[in-house]
C-alpha cells in the first residue's frame, strides 16, 4: 500500500510539470502580460518595471520564463553560499507575487483553498447522503411511484445549470431572508464564541454546498440504482435467501455492501466536477474560495495566480483521486493496488 | 443504421417526446427573426425591467395590456387600455434563413406600445426577442462542437487503439493531461491565451475550439479501448491481411462498429457544450453585447436589483437551458437503451 501511495505521487510530478506547461504556453500567447497594469500606472519608474521584467525573466523567451517559475516553485531552495550551507537550504514554494491583491500568491492560496475544499466536501458528503438511501429505496421499490417520481427528480437535478440553481438560490435567499446571500463567514465573525463561529460558517454553507451537491445527487442515485438492482438479481443473494439469512440484512451484507463500490470509485471523478462546479458557484453566490480567485485573477490577468490556482486545483483532484482508489482498496478486500 | 437508430428512439413515448421538444426548439431558433417580435438590440429606454405584458380578449380580437410606469421600475396595468396585436406585421427587415429577405413577423402592435411577453431587461430590451435569437448560439454551438469532438475523439483514440506502441502512448498521456485539470480551469486557461474582446462572430468560433479542445479527450480514451479489442477481430485481421490501407480500415471496419457508440456518446455530451458555452458567457468571457445567448442573458440576472424586487422574469433563459439539457439527456439515455440495454449509467 506504502509504495503504490509513493508511486502515485511520483506519477505526480511528471502530469504536474506537463499541465503547469501547458498552462504556460496557453498565458505566454496572451498578448498581454502580467506586467502590462503596472506599465498603464504612471507613477511606476521605469527602471524599477525593468528590473522586474528581469527579475520575472520577461525580457526572456517563454522556455526560460517557465524554467524560472518552475525554478521558482521547486519547494527546495539553496542561495549557492558554501558557509554552513545545510542552514542556508530554505523549505518554501514561491509561486510568484498578486499584483491585484498585493501579496504573495501562496498567502492567497493557503486563505481561499480551505473555503473550496469545505465547501466541495460538504456538498459530496451531501449528496452522499441523500443519493444512496434514495437509490436504494428506488431499486428496492423498482417500478413503484417512488421509483419513477425519483427518477424524474434525476434527471431534472442533472440538467439544471449550476450556475442557473445557484441565481435561484441567491433569489431565494433574498427574497425570503432565511439565508445569507453570500460570504463565507458574518460581518462579525471576529467577535464570536467558538461554537458560535462554527455555526456561522455552517450557515453561510448550507445553499452554496446545497447547490453544488444537487447535480453529484442524480448521477449517484442512478449508478447506486442500477448497481443495486444488479445485485439483487446475483446468484449469491438467493443462495443468502434461501438459507434463511434475513431480509433486511440480506440488502445490507450483501447487496449493498457490492453495490456501493462503484460509486467509492467514482468518488475522483466527482471531485472533478466539484472543482469545476465550485468555480460557478462561487462567483454567483459570492463564496471567496479558490473558483473567484482564479476567476478574478484571469479578469486581471494576474498570471502568477492563475497558474498557481491551476496547480492546486489539478493537484487536489489527483490527490482526491488516489484517496477514491484507496478507499475503495479498504471496502472491498477483493481490491489490491500495486 | 443511423435513420433506424432515431426511427427505433421514437418509437418510444420518451424518445419521441425529446425529439419533439428538441424539433421545435430548433426551429424556433432558425425562424427567429419571423417569431421575435424585436431585434436583440433594440433599446427602449423608458421600459426598463418591464414585467411580461398580459394578452386579453377584447372588441373581437386578441390585445395586450397597456401599462402605466408608477416608479422608475413598477408598472401597473392601466384599467380597460389595450392595444391590439397585428398578425404578420410589418417590422424590422431580416433575411428568412439568411437568404431571402422579408419584413414580416409573426405578431407586432402598434408602435408606441411594445409587446413583452417575457418582460423586459435592464436597458427595456425584448426578453422573449432576445431569448429566441440567443437559441440560435446556445443551440448551434452543441451541434458544430460536437461534430468537431467526435471527429478528433474518433480519429486519435482509433489510430491510438490500432497503431499501440508510442503513438497510443503519447495519445493517451495527453488524454491523461487534459483530464487532469478541472474543467472549467482548463476552459479559463485556455480562454486566457487569447484577448480578452473579441468581434462577435470570431468569438463565436473561439467558444466552439475551445469547448472541442476539452472535450475530445473522453471520446478518446473510449474509442481507443473500443479500437484496442477490435484490431484483434478477425474481420480487422482479414482485412489487413488482404492489404487494405490504414484509412480504409478505421473508416469501413472500426468507424462503423463504434458509430452507435458516437451516436449516443454525442447525444449524451451535447449538454455539456451547451452549458460551456453559457458558463462562459455568463461569466463574460463568451458572446458579448449586443448579442443574445442564453448564459450571456442570465449574467444580467445577477444583478442585485433582479432578487431584490422580484424581476422572475430574467431567470427565464435558465429555464431555456434547463429545458433542452433535459431533452437531449432524455434522448441519449432512450439512445443508449436502444444501442445497449445493459451499457450502466454513466456519470456527468
Amino acid at each position: 500500500m506504502k509504495t503504490y501511495i509513493l508511486k502515485r505521487f511520483i506519477a505526480l510530478v511528471p502530469m504536474l510539470l506537463g499541465i503547469t506547461f501547458m498552462v504556460f504556453v496557453l498565458m505566454s500567447l496572451t498578448p498581454d502580460d502580467f506586467l502590462t497594469p503596472i506599465r498603464a500606472q504612471p507613477d511606476v519608474d521605469e527602471r524599477y518595471i525593468e528590473r522586474l521584467e528581469q527579475e520575472f525573466g520577461l525580457d526572456r523567451g517563454p522556455i526560460a520564463q517557465y524554467l524560472l517559475w518552475l525554478g521558482n516553485i521547486f519547494p527546495l531552495h539553496y542561495d549557492g553560499e558554501a558557509e554552513r550551507w545545510w542552514q542556508r537550504i530554505g523549505f518554501q514554494v514561491n509561486f510568484g507575487y498578486s499584483w491585484t491583491y498585493r501579496v504573495e500568491v501562496t498567502e492567497l492560496l493557503a486563505q481561499r483553498i480551505p473555503a473550496t475544499v469545505l465547501l466541495s466536501l460538504s456538498a459530496l458528503a451531501f449528496a452522499w447522503c441523500v443519493a444512496i438511501p434514495l437509490g436504494v429505496l428506488a431499486a428496492i421499490y423498482k417500478d413503484s411511484i417512488f421509483d419513477r417520481l425519483t427518477s424524474i427528480l434525476a434527471y431534472a437535478a442533472l440538467s439544471i445549470p449550476e450556475f442557473f440553481l445557484a441565481l435561484i438560490a441567491v433569489f431565494f435567499a433574498a427574497q425570503t431572508g432565511w439565508f445569507p446571500v453570500g460570504g463565507f463567514t458574518s460581518l462579525d465573525h471576529e467577535f464570536m464564541s467558538f461554537p458560535a463561529r462554527a455555526a456561522d460558517i455552517a450557515y453561510h454553507l448550507i445553499l452554496p454546498a446545497f447547490v453544488l451537491g444537487v447535480g453529484g445527487i442524480a448521477s449517484l442515485m442512478r449508478i447506486m440504482r442500477s448497481h443495486f438492482l444488479d445485485y439483487l438479481r446475483a446468484e449469491f443473494v438467493t443462495a443468502a435467501r434461501a438459507k434463511g439469512v434475513p431480509e433486511g440484512w440480506v440488502m445490507f451484507r450483501h447487496v449493498f455492501r457490492n453495490a456501493i463500490n462503484p460509486l467509492i470509485s467514482m468518488l475522483g471523478f466527482a471531485f472533478s466536477g466539484l472543482l469545476s462546479g465550485a468555480l460557478l458557484v462561487e462567483n454567483v453566490m459570492n463564496y471567496p474560495g479558490l473558483g473567484q480567485l482564479v476567476f478574478q485573477a484571469f479578469l486581471r490577468q494576474d498570471q502568477f495566480v492563475v497558474m498557481g490556482a491551476v496547480v492546486m486545483s489539478s493537484v487536489m483532484l489527483i490527490i482526491g483521486n488516489l484517496l477514491a482508489d484507496i478507499l475503495l482498496a479498504k471496502a472491498d478486500p477483493r481490491i489490491r493496488l500495486h | 443504421m443511423k435513420e433506424n437508430l432515431f426511427i427505433q428512439a421514437a418509437r418510444r413515448p420518451l424518445g419521441l417526446a425529446a425529439m419533439i421538444t428538441l424539433g421545435v426548439l430548433y426551429l424556433v431558433a432558425i425562424f427567429a427573426p419571423f417569431i421575435a417580435p424585436y431585434q436583440t438590440q433594440t433599446q427602449q429606454l423608458q421600459k426598463t425591467y418591464h414585467p411580461p405584458t398580459g394578452l386579453t380578449w377584447q372588441d373581437g380580437r386578441l390585445q395586450v395590456k397597456v401599462y402605466e410606469q408608477v416608479d422608475p421600475t413598477v408598472y401597473e396595468p392601466i384599467p380597460g387600455g389595450a392595444a391590439p396585436i397585428r398578425f404578420f406585421a410589418r417590422g424590422f427587415e431580416y433575411k428568412i434563413l439568411g437568404l431571402i429577405p422579408w419584413d414580416r413577423h409573426l405578431f407586432l402592435v402598434e408602435a408606441p406600445e411594445r409587446i413583452y411577453l417575457l418582460g423586459s431587461d435592464s436597458t427595456g430590451r425584448d426578453v422573449f426577442s432576445r431569448l429566441l435569437y440567443g437559441a440560435q448560439i446556445s443551440l448551434s454551438i452543441g451541434l458544430i462542437g460536437i461534430t468537431i469532438t467526435m471527429t478528433f475523439g474518433f480519429l486519435i483514440g482509433s489510430l491510438a487503439g490500432y497503431f499501440g506502441g508510442w503513438v497510443d502512448n503519447a495519445a493517451m498521456r495527453l488524454v491523461e493531461l487534459l483530464m487532469a485539470i478541472p474543467g472549467l480551469y482548463l476552459l479559463l486557461a485556455l480562454r486566457s491565451a487569447f484577448a480578452a474582446h473579441v468581434p462577435s462572430d470570431q468569438m463565436y468560433l473561439l467558444i466552439v475550439i475551445i469547448l472541442a479542445f476539452i472535450g475530445w479527450a473522453a471520446t478518446a480514451r473510449i474509442i481507443r479501448g473500443m479500437s484496442l479489442s477490435l484490431r484483434q477481430r478477425q474481420f480487422v485481421l482479414a482485412a489487413e491481411v488482404l492489404g487494405q490501407s490504414t484509412w480504409k480500415i478505421l473508416t469501413r471496419h472500426i468507424l462503423p462498429n463504434t458509430f452507435s457508440y458516437l451516436i449516443v456518446a454525442a447525444t449524451l455530451s451535447i449538454p455539456a457544450y451547451i452549458l460551456g458555452e453559457a458558463a462562459l458567457s455568463f461569466l463574460g468571457l463568451g458572446i458579448q453585447e449586443p448579442s443574445a445567448s442564453w448564459g450571456l442573458m442570465l449574467s444580467q440576472a445577477q444583478d442585485s436589483k433582479v432578487f431584490m424586487m422580484n424581476l422572475w422574469w430574467l431567470l427565464i433563459p435558465g429555464a431555456a437551458i434547463f429545458v433542452t439539457v433535459i431533452a437531449y439527456n432524455v434522448l441519449g439515455d432512450v439512445l443508449r437503451d436502444i444501442v445497449d440495454p445493459k451499457m450502466k449509467v454513466q456519470s456527468r
